[in-house]
């Protein structure tokens, strides 16, 4: 693991953002939102790569708004080709270098591929491609960029737009609370094809994120790491507080920091206390119609899913200061 | 025909064999490819001539056809010599990836094993499946038997890695009627093919010392003119083909035309037939020209970039051009190539009538007598005056 | 202040179709430098130097990133990029960072 970033000594790891890499490898001039979470998670992973990769990606906000002719804002070799096929175009380019370099055609040594896609490109449109080129095995690192909708298309709702909240294609109505199903667990489906490293990963904690995409990217093999991306255009929250919600996605376990290295789980952020998930919830004005049976239920549904995970990690419970006395009646899917 | 080298080999051959060891020759480093038939025996055995180390290149077996493509555009964004293989369903699934691999410019080779469209679901031979694909910017050629095939396999790669061209190319043959039979033709051996065919340079690839971006979109201001660009290029990819051709034909004795003609001299009835069914057709010319009958043949090879200049010269002096489609576009004005021919004849001052038939849709045999009854018919027609647009022939009821 | 790049191309609607390159392929990697992005913004930082640690955090979380260290360890915001989010605002650790409306 390379020192920069942090500083190794015998008694504790210092972690300082002089220490990290300043070359920017997404450009400024790029035309995301204001606030964008998603930008700000591209800039770090691709410092992260390193110099000697190659990207392969999915269409979506971060191809549009960094790639339209004759501007680019990426310094990768970096290419687009459709929206479902990310994971294959990546299959292909490992599988191309990987001929090469047997053939002695390759000048130094095989460069890393990355495939990057955000969420509806990756759980819905682009899982074929996903699980084809895990299974297959390829040595590539898969990135999702998750912002919970389709969110260049207009917020529609994804398979991972989150229990009840609201967007376009499932909008809170008379007959309706919003997105009607729980988020499609992508990190389970990755694990379920055996790859070596699993990870979520979020900008909110940037040095948690730039070394799981260091160790991913180093894992021979395919690996896949799930970054909560917040949009502060989408989730409706202020442009100001994309940071703050990512750690409070960590703070309320609804979007824990863990990686699976070989199928064993490690929890990277340990919350002694896990706060309330109305904490998370309030910021955000797609979750503002939600009714209290419904906000109980995710709570519910949250904690369940946190000691689940908890138990896989081999770690007790912290605390819940705020259990509700009963279930909600909300079912899902209704 | 020229003298033959002396180191041409003949032999019995399955056709898909044939083309797997046209690939092989061509040193295909890259391939990617998802099963179908009838185009399963093209990549079975290729995947078995890497699994020996007879060919050195990695096949990647992927989850489907969408992928099959997709990968491909990889392969060969990487820099490495990319083929593939895939007929009908598979065919229409690559579909939207098609026209961004042309519009990359990436030159991948790709066999088409011509088979039906479903609906109904049908294995067997017709051209629907690239009658489909006809707007999709790569350049298009059609065989008609194994030598053919075999040469033209290899031929592609070099037509397709042209710096001038740079154009992914389909190599059309006939599902089952040729992908499965046995023929018998002549390989051209490795150092031939190699003297031929130098390696692959990429003129754009993904390179960490070069940093490109690759699959930027485009305005309003600026699409049209990108398509242009395309379009040029297309174009203009026919006189590397004519070049190519022309120097195997030197290496061989094996010349190919755009449009090849069978027996048109003072013919004043042509057939136009693609794909086997030329071989077929041949066979009823000549028991119609020893009946007296004027009849000649022409056969369609190149399809994209559409030949105008050739097919206008070889219809000269005709005055009845049967236009013989293996492929029906419902509720339009007639088969594929039907219309096509018809819209590259109209601005002639002097031009043949033009009748269209659709025969052999879905697999169904065609024999000599029918391109003899299609003769009949289409005269008959011709005197009496057209009552339709096209003829479906052979339908029952 | 970040200089843009210098190579200054023709106008997306007065390139030819002979211009296009191969592809489509885009040769100058990080070209989007030149797009002043931030002409979007409505406020923008500004730090009270006395109370800056310079530990580094706002630019660790600009999106951009449109924020420039000084020489002497302090920072500041890059007028062509910021598109005034605030975020370097709130996540500033001491809160020496005031977004502040642009003017009229």
């Amino acid at each position: 693991m390379e020192k920069f970033g942090y500083a190794q000594s015998p008694k504790f790891d210092t972690y300082a953002s002089r220490l990290m890499p300043r070359e920017e490898y997404f450009t400024m001039g790029h035309r995301s939102c204001q606030g964008c979470g998603e930008a700000l998670a591209v800039r770090w992973v691709t410092k992260a790569i390193g110099e000697d990769a190659i990207i392969a990606h999915a269409t979506g906000c971060m191809e549009i708004v960094s790639s339209g002719l004759p501007q680019t804002a990426w310094m990768h070799p970096w290419i687009h080709v459709a929206f479902e096929n990310t994971a294959a175009v990546a299959s292909g380019v490992e599988s191309g270098l990987k001929i090469l370099e047997r053939k002695g055609k390759l000048s130094g040594p095989r460069p890393k591929v990355v495939a990057m896609g955000g969420d509806g490109g990756t759980s819905d449109i682009g899982l074929q491609a996903l699980s084809g080129a895990m299974e297959r095995g390829h040595d590539f690192t898969y990135v999702c960029w998750d912002n919970e909708a389709y969110m260049n298309t207009g917020i529609q709702r994804s398979s991972s737009t989150p229990f009840g909240a609201m967007t376009t294609t499932s909008p809170p109505g008379k007959q309706s609370f919003g997105q009607s199903t729980w988020k499609k667990d992508m990190v389970a489906i990755a694990v379920a094809h055996g790859i070596p490293y699993v990870a979520t990963a979020s900008p909110s904690y940037v040095f948690d994120l730039y070394f799981k995409i260091r160790k991913a990217i180093e894992t021979p093999g395919p690996a896949y790491v799930h970054v909560l991306s917040v949009c502060p255009t989408g989730w409706r929250s202020p442009t100001d507080l994309s940071v703050r919600l990512g750690r409070l996605a960590a703070e309320t376990a609804v979007f824990p920091l863990y990686e699976v290295v070989n199928g064993e789980y490690h929890l990277t952020m340990q919350p002694h206390k896990i706060r309330p998930i109305r904490d998370y919830l309030k910021p955000q004005g797609r979750f503002r119609h939600l009714r209290d049976p419904e906000i109980d239920y995710i709570q519910m549904r949250v904690i369940e899913r946190y000691r689940e995970l908890l138990a896989k990690c081999g770690l007790p419970e912290p605390e819940f200061p705020f259990l509700p006395e009963e279930e909600a009646p909300v079912e899902e899917g209704a | 025909m020229s003298a033959k080298p002396a180191k041409a080999k003949r032999v019995g051959m399955e056709v898909s064999i044939a083309v797997s060891h046209a690939v092989q020759l061509a040193r295909a480093e890259a391939i990617a490819a998802y099963p179908i038939t009838p185009q399963t025996h093209i990549v079975e055995h290729l995947s078995s001539l890497v699994a020996n180390g007879e060919l050195e290149a990695e096949f990647v077996n992927v989850e489907s056809e969408h992928s099959a493509i997709s990968t491909c555009i990889g392969m060969s964004a990487a820099g490495a010599r990319t083929y593939t293989a895939t007929s009908s369903q598979g065919l229409a699934l690559m579909h939207e990836i098609l026209y961004i691999t042309s519009a990359m410019r990436f030159p991948i080779v790709m066999t088409v094993a011509n088979r039906a469209l479903s609906g109904p679901l049908s294995i067997w031979n017709d051209h629907s499946d690239i009658m489909g694909a006809r707007d999709i910017g790569w350049i298009q050629i059609f065989v008609e038997n194994g030598q053919e095939a075999f040469d033209h396999s290899v031929m592609a790669f070099k037509i397709a890695e042209n710096a001038k061209v740079l154009l992914p190319t389909i190599i059309n043959l006939d599902g089952f009627i040729l992908s499965h039979v046995v023929e018998a033709l002549e390989m051209v051996d490795q150092a031939t093919v190699d003297k031929f065919l130098p390696a692959y340079v990429p003129r754009h690839n993904l390179d960490p010392k070069h940093p490109v971006t690759m699959g930027a979109f485009a305005m309003p201001e600026i699409y049209t003119e990108v398509k242009m660009n395309h379009q040029v290029t297309l174009t203009q990819s026919y006189d590397h083909i004519l070049k190519v051709w022309n120097e195997w034909g030197k290496l061989t004795g094996r010349q190919y035309q755009p449009v090849e003609r069978y027996q048109t001299k003072d013919a004043k009835i042509l057939l136009l037939t693609m794909g086997c069914l030329s071989e077929v057709a041949e066979i009823a010319v000549e028991e119609m020209r020893d009946q007296g009958l004027p009849v000649g043949l022409l056969k369609l090879r190149l399809w994209r970039p559409f030949p105008f200049q050739d097919l206008r010269e070889a219809v000269k002096g005709a005055e009845l051009l049967i236009v013989c489609d293996r492929a029906l576009s419902l509720g339009g004005p007639g088969g594929p190539v039907l219309s096509e021919v018809r819209s590259a004849l109209y601005p002639m001052a002097e031009r043949p009538a033009t009748v269209g038939y659709i025969i052999g849709l879905g697999g169904r045999d065609v024999n000599p007598s029918a391109f003899k009854d299609i003769v009949n018919k289409a005269q008959a027609e011709v005197s009496e005056g057209l009552k339709e647009e096209f003829h479906l022939y052979g339908v029952r009821g | 202040m970040t200089t843009p790049g210098t190579a200054l191309r023709k106008p997306l609607d007065q390139t030819t179709w002979q211009e296009i390159e191969l592809g489509g392929v885009l040769r100058e990697p990080g070209s989007a430098r030149e797009y002043r992005v931030g002409d979007w913004r409505s406020q923008h930082p500004v730090w009270t130097k006395s109370r800056c640690i310079r530990c580094g955090v706002c630019w660790t979380v600009c999106p951009e990133p449109a924020i420039i260290e000084e020489p002497g360890g302090y920072f500041d915001m890059d007028p062509y990029y910021c598109k005034g989010c605030g975020t370097c605002a709130r996540e500033c650790v001491t809160g020496c960072i005031t977004m502040v409306p642009e003017e009229e």
